[in-house]
């Protein structure tokens, strides 16, 4: 097994801002929230931001942070809202932020699912009926079995997770199932078929699931032993590309600053400012993440 | 007193002629003076030649709507871009159908249509569009499309008014605060609206001090429509949206909230 960088170096670009192709940016449609930082209560083996129990490298986010960040996104005119971690669900204030945030726009929550109790389930329920916009739950499952997930997310997940899809589906929500190719069983068609079947046996009356390729940095890199550092995008991205790109039109914001993108949480080079204005601007493709959005797809959006 | 005026505007025809017969009708019955279309003649229903005549005896201003623009340029799918395999393959059944049976004199008539009009009413500034006033295949839901963002549509497009449609579903917002702007996604006249009702929707807007909008349900011989769709081969799917008022296929693209109140 090939030996794997250092984070620090994984995430540091591989190409030069001069060799890099530019992505115009198109205004800010989706913001990221990274609600509970590098917060998690799991430390899965393809984590691509490293994100732990113990993991505070980046902070969880202050109630007046977040009112910043929405206050700069109403005069934006954001149209979607995404809250994510680490385990967003930890956040101390997590509902109040969630109600809070689909005041003012639709909001997707993705969550690893282990909180989510029959109590959690009806406060979901509530906000779905209540709220002027759009709530989606995606929730992360990376088998269709204890074998086959427990893998990556850890030992005893598979159960908990399938309790915590259970609770929503009682409560009639249908929560998007994201699984992340981590085997090669898991990247054909006929995995998705079997997948949204899977998730209909679980009671999910409206079934959808999200497959997202394996992105080779973080922890990520290790599990699979690839490196992405022989990757990069350098050939010209034609324009129509370019515009499905998500750092066209989103960001992330941390408790600290503004960035590319949710992969590039980690990358020195990725932080555009502090403000949403300040990251109103055209970022470029320079590191080798950017060749998984390029080439395979990626879109961490719903 | 200023004079009261009437405009009609749909959307999403879908090749239903009878549904198009019906709503052209309804809105000169209701003293319509110009009626609008926002694109997406074809797909879903069947014989999609027939609207053409109707559309253009009636003289309809028309908009191109993303299958127009496949269908005129001859593109090999309708570029809907879904991921469900499931809504994939009933999307491909309905484009390779309606590709083939769009006669070929049709197809720069379609590529001819604008991607938007704009017009002027009662000193508000007018715009259609099919999807949004950027992106053809934008859908514009109401529980996703909050007001910081529709303002900002109207602002970057230089308009008061925005009609749009694709989405297939009808909704209407007068969006608060100074700027003030009203939103309206007039639905499809192509199939209903997921509401488990037969009729299809359109949108009346009533102009005289301001831009007021009506949302408008109509009926029509959805019986003959699945007949005809039957003879032609369409998917029971499709057929059983007409007759029964709830989407069966491409549901993907539903949002949660919205796609909650539907049955599948």
């Amino acid at each position: 097994m090939p030996v794997a960088l250092p984070l620090l170096e994984q995430v540091l670009p591989v190409l030069t801002e001069a060799e890099a192709c530019e992505v115009p940016f198109q205004g800010l449609d989706t913001l990221w929230l990274q609600l509970t930082g590098t917060l998690c209560n799991l430390a899965c083996r393809h984590c691509f931001i490293s994100c732990g129990p113990h993991d505070d490298r980046v902070p969880v986010m202050s109630l007046s942070r977040i009112e910043a960040l929405l206050a700069e996104a109403e005069e934006l005119g954001v149209k979607e809202y995404y809250l994510t971690g680490g385990e967003p669900m930890l956040h101390p204030a997590f509902f109040d932020v969630l109600e809070r945030v689909l005041k003012q726009g639709p909001t997707t929550v993705l969550t690893n699912g282990l909180l989510i109790d029959e109590v959690a389930a009806g406060r979901f329920r509530s906000l779905f009926e209540r709220a002027a916009y759009s709530l989606d739950v995606r929730v992360s499952l990376d088998g269709m079995t204890a074998a086959e997930n427990d893998v990556v997310r850890g030992r005893g997940t598979f159960a908990r997770i399938v309790a915590g899809i259970h609770a929503l589906s009682r409560a009639g929500l249908s929560p998007v199932l994201t699984v992340v190719e981590h085997s090669a069983g898991l990247a054909a068609e006929a995995a998705r078929q079997r997948f949204l079947a899977f998730a209909r046996s679980l009671g999910l009356k409206q079934p959808r699931v999200k497959f997202l390729p394996l992105v080779r940095i973080g922890r990520g890199a290790r599990h699979t032993g690839r490196q992405g550092a022989e990757e990069a995008v350098r050939e010209p991205v034609p324009a129509e590309g370019m515009a499905s790109l998500q750092c066209s039109n989103s960001r992330l914001a941390t408790e600290q600053d503004v960035r590319v993108c949710p992969i590039l949480l980690d990358a020195p080079h990725a932080r555009l400012g502090q403000t949403l204005r300040e990251a109103h601007r055209p970022v470029r493709l320079r590191w080798a993440s950017c060749a998984t959005c390029v080439y395979e797809g990626l879109s961490c959006r719903t | 007193m200023p004079h009261l005026r009437r405009y009609a505007v749909f959307g999403g025809v879908y090749s239903n002629h009878l549904a198009l017969e019906a709503v052209l009708k309804d809105a000169a019955r209701r003293g319509a003076e110009a009626v609008y279309c926002l694109g997406d003649l074809g797909g879903f229903g069947p014989h999609p030649d027939r609207v053409f005549p109707i559309l253009l005896d009636h003289g309809v201003h028309v908009l191109q709507g993303n299958y127009d623009y496949a269908i005129g340029h001859g593109l090999p799918d309708c570029g809907c871009g879904y991921t469900d395999p499931r809504d994939n393959h009933y999307a491909r059944l309905s484009y390779n159908y309606t590709r083939a049976r769009t006669s070929e004199r049709w197809w720069p008539y379609l590529r001819s249509l604008p991607p938007l009009i704009r017009t002027e009413w009662a000193g508000q500034r007018v715009l259609m569009a099919h999807g949004s006033p950027r992106r053809v295949n934008e859908f514009l839901w109401e529980s996703t499309s909050p007001d910081a963002f529709l303002r900002r549509l109207l602002r970057d497009h230089q308009a008061d008014v925005l009609l749009v449609s694709h989405s297939g579903l009808p909704w209407q917002r007068r969006l608060p605060g100074e700027q003030g702007g009203l939103v309206v996604n007039v639905g499809a006249i192509g199939r209903p609206a997921n509401d488990g009702r037969t009729e299809v929707w359109y949108a009346l807007l009533t102009v005289d001090t301001e831009v007021r909008a009506e949302l408008v349900p109509v009926a029509y011989d959805e019986e003959r429509l699945a007949h005809e769709m039957r003879q032609e081969g369409l998917p029971q799917e499709f057929v059983e949206t007409i007759l029964t008022g709830w989407w069966t296929t491409c549901l993907e693209i539903l949002p949660p909230r919205e796609r909650s109140r539907g049955r599948f």
